[in-house]
């Protein structure tokens, strides 16, 4: 018995399912709530946590929570191997409908706060900055899967299709990670620790998937 | 003699102030971190007493100066300018300084002398940032002779009647408002006239996107940051960009005959 699954072997996977889902909901609600009270601060007048470039702080915040939830989206999968239980997989369409939410209220910081819906600036930026191209391609990767996460698409598609559908988060990863790279300017290391650990999750599928070949 | 040091009318901006608090909490001095808020949390450690500035290269004045060897207090004029940052911020800021060509021309560049290069401290013990190599230290910027001897060039000792805070690159820095704000070389302890365009931090880094020139120009883009607009601090919407940051009148001579499409 690993470590991680005799501190839960006290649990039922009902509990884990009754009590974990409802706590994990909350806690990764919380850096949307905090964004989401520092804006109606701002808007009202008030001190906020926004500071001196409020968009600039928004546009961040909101795309490091966007690295943080595909990450652990990402790591559900290895984690349920490294504890050889399969309960860590029931939270992972959560978790992967949070990094949907995350990406989708930084494309709102960016487009509606900072760009204040100037779509040809929008525009220029896709053409004229390949990291914005990368991070758009990153949310074009994760729509389709937000869209098709109910049990009924599941059905639709036939779990094969829809596998190979959600493999696209791959994609999305990948582009994520490379949209924090080229955005900072000089050699900086919070990209690279992103970059690094997206990295590390997609190359443990290939290593699994190489080693289970033979 | 910061509150008495009388106000530059003609080279001045009439636009209203940035706040003091946004222009020292709101700083890119990457020897004390990349975060914005980094410079005021760890500038403090910086020691700028006494400081000195070693003056090399092609010129008759070589030498080791101190800060009080360089600035003349009667000299001291303030200059209020709009400065912008190539991540497509800007703000107004009220300087304190002496016009650089004031001090070149007291250092007696010789012929030879066609460029002018600064350097910032790097000094390990007190700029943490340096640990991690965000660019080649020390941080270096350079001019063409005309650039720095033109009157809007301002080597700067103070904002808002008071002396420069740590984070906004004391004791002394340069100022060149048609420039992004990069070229504004903070805690500048070297100084080197050369016949050679100089080597400079940012375009060593990424040639293709930073150039020597730097001039603020809403029509070359760049990777990173629209040029064409800029949020002016403490504003919610955008606004476009000027061509030398406004200041075209003043200084787009000296390219007058170069394209600053490939010279950027």
């Amino acid at each position: 018995m690993s470590p991680f699954s005799k501190a839960l072997s006290f649990m039922t996977t009902a509990q884990i399912r009754i009590f974990g889902k409802p706590i994990l909901f909350f806690m990764l609600s919380l850096p949307a709530l905090w964004l989401a009270v520092q804006w109606a601060l701002y808007f009202s007048g008030e001190p906020n946590g926004l500071g001196i470039n409020p968009q600039e702080v928004s546009n961040r915040f909101s795309g490091r929570w966007t690295l943080r939830m595909l990450i652990l989206a990402l790591a559900v999968s290895p984690f349920a191997a490294l504890i050889n239980k399969p309960w860590p997989l029931m939270f992972r369409r959560m978790v992967g409908l949070f990094a949907f939410f995350y990406v989708t209220v930084h494309l709102g910081s960016y487009l509606g706060l900072d760009l204040a819906l100037d779509f040809s600036a929008l525009w220029r930026d896709i053409v004229e900055r390949v990291y914005i191209l990368f991070g758009v391609g990153a949310f074009l990767c994760l729509l389709p899967l937000a869209v098709t996460s109910t049990k009924g698409w599941i059905k639709r598609l036939g779990a094969t299709g829809w596998k190979a559908l959600h493999r696209l988060v791959y994609v999305a990863g990948l582009l994520a990670a490379l949209h924090f790279l080229f955005l900072v300017k000089g050699n900086q290391l919070e990209p690279k620790i992103y970059a690094a650990i997206i990295a590390a999750l997609l190359l443990w599928r290939l290593y699994r998937r190489l080693s289970q070949k033979r | 003699p910061y509150a008495q040091a009388p106000l530059n009318k003609a080279l001045s901006t009439e636009e209203s102030l940035t706040d003091y608090k946004a222009l020292t909490s709101y700083n890119n001095f990457y020897e004390f971190g990349t975060d914005k808020s980094d410079p005021k949390r760890y500038a403090s450690a910086m020691k700028t007493e006494p400081w000195s500035v070693k003056v090399s290269g092609a010129v008759e004045k070589a030498g080791t100066y101190s800060f009080d060897d360089l600035i003349t207090p009667s000299d001291l004029e303030s200059r209020i300018y709009r400065l912008r940052c190539v991540e497509g911020w800007s703000m107004v800021v009220p300087w304190i300084g002496i016009p650089l060509h004031k001090i070149i021309r007291r250092l007696q560049p010789t012929s030879k002398a066609r460029y002018v290069q600064f350097e910032t401290l790097a000094d390990r013990k007190m700029m943490r940032g340096l640990r991690f190599p965000v660019l080649d230290w020390p941080y270096k910027e350079g001019l063409r002779m005309d650039e720095a001897l033109h009157p809007l060039t301002l080597l700067a000792t103070g904002l808002y009647d008071a002396p420069l805070p740590n984070q906004n690159g004391a004791p002394l820095r340069l100022v060149i408002p048609w420039k992004y704000g990069f070229k504004s070389i903070k805690s500048i302890v070297a100084i080197r006239f050369t016949e050679k365009q100089p080597i400079t931090s940012w375009n060593q880094s990424a040639p293709s996107e930073y150039g020597f020139y730097a001039n603020v120009n809403p029509k070359v883009r760049h990777p990173r940051w629209s040029q064409a607009t800029e949020r002016r601090i403490g504003d919610f919407r955008r606004r476009d960009s000027l061509m030398f940051n406004g200041y075209a009148e003043e200084v787009a001579g000296l390219y007058s005959g170069m394209d600053l499409r490939t010279y950027f």
